[in-house]
């Protein structure tokens, strides 16, 4: 988004546009983030980094039967990305590996597809939805997904943590 | 430069005049006046380096060095009068110690590569200090890993101040080179450099100074200073980006082997034996960025006509502003407060993270930085992870200032 300088008002986000990014539901889960933390044993600990502005944070996740049975993060980060790793423990805890991997694309999508309409899967998560107005903020909602898709690859239940960086 | 003032007349700096040479400045963004406060990143271009491309890139442009046509004769005279101008703006001995390179991080490395690694050995020490941008530290890392030898960094404070006897403390006899900001980025600590590079001198250290964060604050002269090697980027002072400058001395260049092989670094070529062409062209391999030498000599103009002790007394007061306002504000902690300081302030809020202060002040057109500047050893130091950095330039307000603090307010209370 590079508007010229003679770009008209209506292109640029409004003071609406940065109530829309944060929300309620975002500004909460930032200040008081669910599933904050450390997990012992874990199945899969990986951690995710943004070089861009330094957020970093650590997903671990427990896995029983092919499903999510206890996922925490711990690390610092922006509101955004603190909001987003938060909403995201609360949604995949229980989910299979499959459905926990789908729910990323419908969350990708939310973040980068203007059309789409939020899939009624999305519950709570469908609050970040006004990132996609800050093209430079994807980053910050995504990483935590990210993190959590190769912590998945990298899940072996039952086994010793396993430990490796995106 | 010298400003003649009338009869004890406090000399007036008119900041409205000099803003409308900017045309970025005057416009809108997000609905609001652009307050435009990263110029550590890259400071905005004026009329005169802007026409200065224009002109070339219409009615001159050729390739230099290389014909005998008009066009050829047009645009080399034009990219060797920014040479020129280049040298009076340093104030190096001579033209062929103004080599023009891509910026910064090229001018580092270029030392790296071709004075320091030729000659360093396992055991050799390269030192540098705590505050320095990651050009000015992973040059140095990859030349040790190449050679064995061991880069040392010397501490700052809490201020974020280097000292010099806690520098002067590290300097041994196996120290090859010192290489330290003149500015720091991060921070806007100005270094003591003039006393480090006597220090380093005292003792046979050759000496490089990282200046892209003093060029465009403050009337540098090399030979002052007297260090061996001086490096600085087009894009912050005014000009355009990747173009830059490394000084260095005469009698070090003519020492150094050429660091990229090419045309225009040579005089002839069979492929026995190539004789490499003399300064400043042996380091000029390829044809250049024509272009951004050319507008890159007409900043350096730009900033030799410009009152640069009014220029350097405006920005002090914007420092002095900004240091009082934002200190005002709860939860507001300055980073870096050295005493002798360029005119930027780092900062951090508690409860607000950098990047969402980037956002909501963009809201209001304020541009800011926010991150790690490119310098994770200093942001390691003081413990955080990233600041919001607000940097100016003489054609920044104090308006813009009380808008930064009041966006400022404003992010707070939103994640309170």
């Amino acid at each position: 988004m590079l508007p010229a300088s003679n770009a008209p008002a209506s292109y640029s986000p409004d003071a609406m546009e940065l109530n829309d990014l944060y929300r309620d539901v975002i500004l909460d889960h930032n200040r008081k983030p669910r599933n904050f933390g450390g997990l012992e044993p874990a199945d899969a600990s990986v951690e995710g980094f943004n070089p861009l502005c330094g957020d970093r944070l650590t997903v671990r996740l427990q896995m029983k039967d092919d499903k999510i049975s206890d996922i925490r993060f711990e690390g610092q980060g922006c509101a955004i990305s603190t909001a987003s790793a938060s909403l995201m423990t609360e949604a995949v805890k229980g989910k299979t590996r499959d459905d926990a991997l789908r729910l990323f694309d419908r969350v990708h999508q939310l973040l980068t597809d203007d059309g789409a309409p939020p899939a009624e899967e999305l519950g709570k998560l469908a609050a970040l939805s006004g990132v996609r107005e800050f093209p430079a903020r994807v980053k910050c909602a995504s990483l935590c997904w990210h993190t959590l898709a190769s912590a998945l690859k990298s899940a072996h239940p039952q086994s010793l943590p396993a430990v490796s960086t995106e | 430069m010298q400003n003649v003032a009338l009869a004890d007349q406090p000399v007036t700096f008119d900041v409205n005049a000099l803003r409308r040479q900017f045309p970025v400045l005057s416009r809108m963004v997000r609905g609001k006046p652009l307050a435009y406060l990263d110029n550590g990143a890259s400071a905005q271009r004026p009329d005169a380096v802007i026409n200065a491309v224009d002109d070339y890139e219409r009615h001159h442009h050729a390739n230099i060095h290389r014909g005998v046509h008009t066009l050829s004769q047009e645009a080399t005279g034009m990219y060797e009068a920014a040479r020129d101008r280049l040298a009076d703006f340093i104030h190096a001995r001579s033209r062929h110690e103004v080599i023009f390179v891509r910026g910064t991080t090229e001018a580092i490395n270029l030392v790296a590569q071709s004075y320091a690694r030729p000659q360093l050995k396992p055991g050799d020490e390269v030192l540098i200090t705590h505050l320095e941008h990651h050009a000015n530290i992973v040059p140095w890392q990859m030349v040790c890993e190449q050679t064995g030898a061991t880069l040392i960094v010397a501490p700052i404070d809490s201020r974020g101040e280097v000292h010099e006897d806690a520098v002067t403390a590290l300097m041994s006899p196996r120290t090859r080179l010192f290489a330290c900001a003149h500015v720091s980025n991060a921070l806007g600590t100005v270094l003591p450099v003039k006393r480090l590079m006597a220090a380093a001198k005292a003792r046979g250290i050759t000496t490089l100074i990282d200046g892209a964060q003093a060029v465009p604050h403050m009337h540098v002269d090399v030979q002052e200073l007297g260090c061996d090697f001086y490096a600085f980027s087009g894009h912050k002072m005014f000009g355009p980006t990747g173009v830059g400058v490394l000084y260095g001395r005469e009698q070090l260049l003519e020492r150094m082997p050429p660091w990229q092989g090419g045309g225009d670094m040579i005089l002839t070529v069979t492929f026995a034996k190539t004789t490499y062409n003399s300064l400043p062209y042996k380091f000029e391999a390829g044809t250049p960025n024509i272009s951004g030498g050319i507008g890159l000599g007409a900043a350096a103009d730009f900033l030799l006509d410009l009152d640069r002790d009014a220029a350097h007394a405006h920005e002090t007061a914007l420092l002095d502003h900004a240091t009082a306002v934002l200190s005002k504000i709860p939860d507001l902690h300055i980073v870096g407060t050295a005493r002798d300081k360029a005119s930027l302030v780092s900062f951090t809020v508690t409860g607000v993270h950098p990047h969402d202060l980037g956002t909501i002040l963009d809201e209001d057109g304020i541009a800011i930085r926010t991150g790690h500047h490119c310098a994770m050893p200093v942001m390691d130091y003081f413990k955080l992870p990233a600041t919001a950095r607000a940097s100016f330039a003489f054609y920044n307000t104090f308006e813009e200032i009380d808008r930064l603090a009041a966006g400022v307010e404003r992010a707070r209370k939103l994640f309170a």
